[in-house]
């Protein structure tokens, strides 16, 4: 379903992904972990038509992400690190806007809306702006609407970021389910190592933009010697902590922070 | 072309939602009416000119149009902010269907708001010479709001973040605002300001606003929409190349 080739994305003089290599089976879990500046994001948008890579070939479902943008598109749902909701909008619109966008016929739509919302246990609270939701039941919407279009293949980009352990395992038990039910494949970050290992079916490693290791998660505890996921990971990428610059986009949520009555335009 | 018409009418919903926001933006158009109008009606009158109130209602209304239309297009900034910006970028749409609906909603937006000051100012005693031609300075806030909807959409591609918004306020918004001939006449001039007028869109979308409403005017309307919508093009033009180069 995924396939990439000696991937290659440089900032400048900074090789943020270096000479990736890996294929992801269609219908598989594949979990990407690595630490903070490892490439991930980066590796996501590129594959995500976001970013142009400096070298390298990518396949999704078949096409080149490069030639047949629009085609991949709609092939792909993306739920991103940062929220990408409108809030002023209610749940219910956030999925019309988004079925608008991805050309899903009004009929199928409908249908899709109810039925995704009802798994996401959303479906109530339809009616309401998404600036009332709280952080896991914003996090819910996202992922129901990243299914809305019916994609091939899902993008989560660190999905549980900042949710309390019940809306994790709540959030994981319904991604696995649609995964299950409608065979797409989950392409997954994430930093929590026990989510990785309870809900992928393969994990790639990457640190320092390079793939150090790849394999199920029985594998790769096996390769390394250590009982936990977490352990093998530490292994693998050191314990060394990597602190990112601030990008523009945090200065600006800094600035949105004073602002955030009324700030809107 | 379903894309043109869900991103317009989400610039539709939001605004008529923001009803709050709706009354704030009207209380500066109020106090101008109402302070400047009627403060410095006397001293505009012994000059010669008329009523103050009539002269400035048309400026007024032109301010409103401005402002609405000029943060439509900024608004991008808070779509980055909040994130919804990638949701619409990463969308099977060519990106000029997104920044026409955008732009065509920030239009909508801004002549409703046109319209609102235009009633209060009816309300206060305004009285247009010809009310037939009420329809045709709506063509002039049209054409007001796409040329700064666009610059808006210019602007906001081209800035990461919120801190560039003072500079953006206070060295292009009030200066096209101060500059466009809303508060005071355009003839008679000394030749510094006179060509900073002339160069500003806004003083032809308000001269042709006046010679609509009240029968008098600096240049023609036809002068006015030709520059109007030349500068509108111009300016579309701009804001759809910043906007296909957005990185996110």
């Amino acid at each position: 379903m995924i396939s990439v080739r000696n991937l290659v994305r440089t900032f400048d003089a900074f090789t943020a992904v270096n000479d990736v290599s890996f294929d992801v089976a269609a219908g598989e879990i594949f979990a990407f972990l690595g630490p903070n500046g490892a490439g991930k994001t980066t590796t996501i948008k590129m594959l995500t038509t976001l970013l142009k890579p400096t070298s390298g070939t990518m396949v999704l479902d078949g096409l080149n992400p490069l030639a047949d943008k629009n085609e991949v598109r709609k092939r792909f749902g993306i739920v991103f690190q940062d929220p990408s909701l409108d809030g002023d909008l209610t749940a219910q619109e956030n999925m019309d806007f988004h079925g608008v966008l991805y050309h899903v016929p009004h009929k199928l739509r409908k249908h899709r809306t109810e039925e995704l919302l009802k798994i996401f246990e959303l479906w109530d609270r339809r009616g309401e702006q998404v600036k009332k939701f709280s952080g896991g039941m914003k996090r819910r919407l996202e992922i129901a609407r990243g299914f809305l279009h019916t994609p091939r293949i899902l993008f989560l980009d660190e999905p549980t970021l900042g949710l309390d352990p019940q809306s994790r395992n709540q959030l994981w038990t319904h991604v696995k389910k649609v995964n299950e039910a409608e065979k797409v494949t989950v392409f997954l970050t994430t930093h929590y190592m026990d989510e990785a290992d309870r809900v992928a079916h393969r994990i790639g490693v990457i640190d320092h933009g390079k793939l150090v290791t790849q394999g199920t998660p029985a594998e790769i505890k096996e390769q390394t010697g250590t009982r936990t996921l977490e352990d093998a990971f530490l292994k693998l990428t050191g314990t060394t902590i990597r602190d990112e610059s601030a990008s523009a986009t945090d200065n600006m949520r800094q600035f949105a922070k004073m602002w955030q009555q009324g700030g809107r335009r | 072309m379903t894309a043109i018409y869900i991103l317009w009418l989400r610039e539709l919903k939001r605004y008529t939602r923001s009803r709050a926001q709706i009354i704030a933006s009207l209380g500066q158009p109020m106090l101008y009416l109402l302070v400047l109008g009627f403060g410095l009606g006397s001293v505009f009158q012994r000059a010669g000119f008329g009523s103050y109130l009539q002269f400035i209602a048309p400026g007024v209304i032109g301010m409103s149009v401005l402002f609405s239309s000029i943060f439509s297009g900024l608004g991008l900034l808070w779509d980055r902010q909040f994130g919804f910006l990638k949701e619409m970028l990463v969308a099977p749409v060519p990106r000029i269907e997104i920044m026409i609906g955008r732009t065509l909603g920030g239009m909508t937006v801004s002549v409703i708001q046109g319209l609102l000051v235009l009633i209060i100012a009816l309300i206060v005693g305004f009285r247009p010479v010809n009310w037939w031609h009420i329809p045709l300075a709506i063509v002039f806030m049209l054409a007001i709001s796409m040329v700064f909807a666009a610059l808006g959409v210019a602007v906001g591609s081209s800035l990461q973040d919120m801190q560039g918004f003072q500079l953006i306020m206070n060295f292009l918004v009030m200066p096209i605002y101060f500059l466009s001939g809303a508060m005071f006449p355009l003839a008679g001039q000394s030749w510094p300001l006179k060509i900073a007028t002339r160069i500003d869109p806004l003083s032809y979308g308000i001269d042709g606003m006046r010679s609509m409403l009240l029968g008098t005017s600096t240049f023609t309307p036809l002068t006015d929409i030709i520059v109007l919508a030349c500068a509108g093009a111009v300016l579309l033009l701009v804001g759809a190349y910043r906007f296909s180069k957005i990185q996110i």
